[in-house]
């Protein structure tokens, strides 16, 4: 398929699932607050919708990227992919978001805090990649 | 049970969506944030376009039927202020998300196809999920 096609295809099908999500449940498809939950104590309804759209998205997202060929791996080595880890990890949590909660979510109900989030975490990642590119001048 | 099925269908549904627009390949994702590049990716500000553009729609009319289909209230965020933390969480993500090219979703399906760097990733992912609460408790007691 069309790059650009594939594109919006999956953008439709990811903006789908989050109307899903809100039509059905009530809930935001915010992915690093869903998988955090996973984590607490919690009622056992509440655990259990959380475990099932993260199985889902597993299941259903891994089989789909092994059917479309061989996956590619990120260029990050062991050290750089940790920390990278420990970042998305310690900053989705703080900031109460990632990509699909105030990206996608966030954006689709106009909320301001969303649209700061996304405009810095855009820009600090855009400056990180041009860092790691253009002035170290590493591979990945 | 109907809502358990529910959300297995919406995280399916969200984890093909991300395959499907190549939003799951980190080098997709770090040649759009690779900006200044000679070999600039743009499919990712496609892919983000269309997935607002429908969650905007999708939003307008979930919401404008005032309760959900299988639950009695809507769930939605209530922190009302732009204050420090979701600035600074924010660009600890964004730098994190730069290195690697990994956001949550797609770390997530990484590991379910067994990409040997999303299985380094997720674990450190978590640990720095839980250093961030362990800090706020700090925090909190002191």
């Amino acid at each position: 398929m069309n790059a650009y096609l594939s594109a919006i295809l999956g953008g439709v099908l990811i903006g789908l699932a989050a109307t899903l999500l809100l039509l059905l449940n009530g809930r935001i498809a915010g992915i690093s607050g869903i998988v955090y939950g996973l984590t607490r104590r919690s009622p056992t309804a509440e655990w259990s919708w959380r475990a099932a759209f993260v199985a889902g998205l597993m299941l259903a997202g891994g089989i789909a990227m092994r059917l479309s060929g061989t996956p590619t791996p990120s260029p990050a080595g062991i050290p750089l992919l940790v920390l990278a880890g420990l970042a998305v990890g310690y900053g989705t949590r703080l900031g109460g978001g990632c990509t699909s909660g105030h990206g996608v979510c966030g954006l689709g109900r106009l909320s301001r805090r969303s649209l700061v989030a996304v405009f810095v975490f855009m820009a600090t990642a855009m400056v990180t990649v041009f860092v790691v590119r253009h002035v170290l001048g590493s591979a990945p | 049970m109907k809502r358990i099925v529910a959300a297995l269908l919406a995280g399916a549904l969200f984890g093909i969506g991300l395959v499907v627009s190549r939003m799951s390949d980190p080098t997709v994702v770090l040649g759009f944030l690779d900006v200044f590049g000679a070999h600039f990716d743009p499919t990712l500000l496609i892919v983000f376009a269309s997935a607002v553009a429908t969650s905007l729609l999708g939003y307008r009319l979930a919401l404008g039927r005032g309760r959900p289909l299988l639950d009695s209230d809507f769930h939605l965020p209530t922190a009302p202020a732009i204050d420090a933390p979701l600035v600074l969480g924010a660009a600890i993500f964004g730098v994190g998300w730069g290195l690697a090219g990994y956001c949550p979703g797609p770390a997530l399906v990484a590991v379910a196809a067994a990409v040997n760097t999303g299985l380094v990733f997720l674990p450190a992912m978590l640990a720095g999920a839980l250093l961030q609460r362990f800090v706020a408790q700090r925090r909190a007691v002191a």
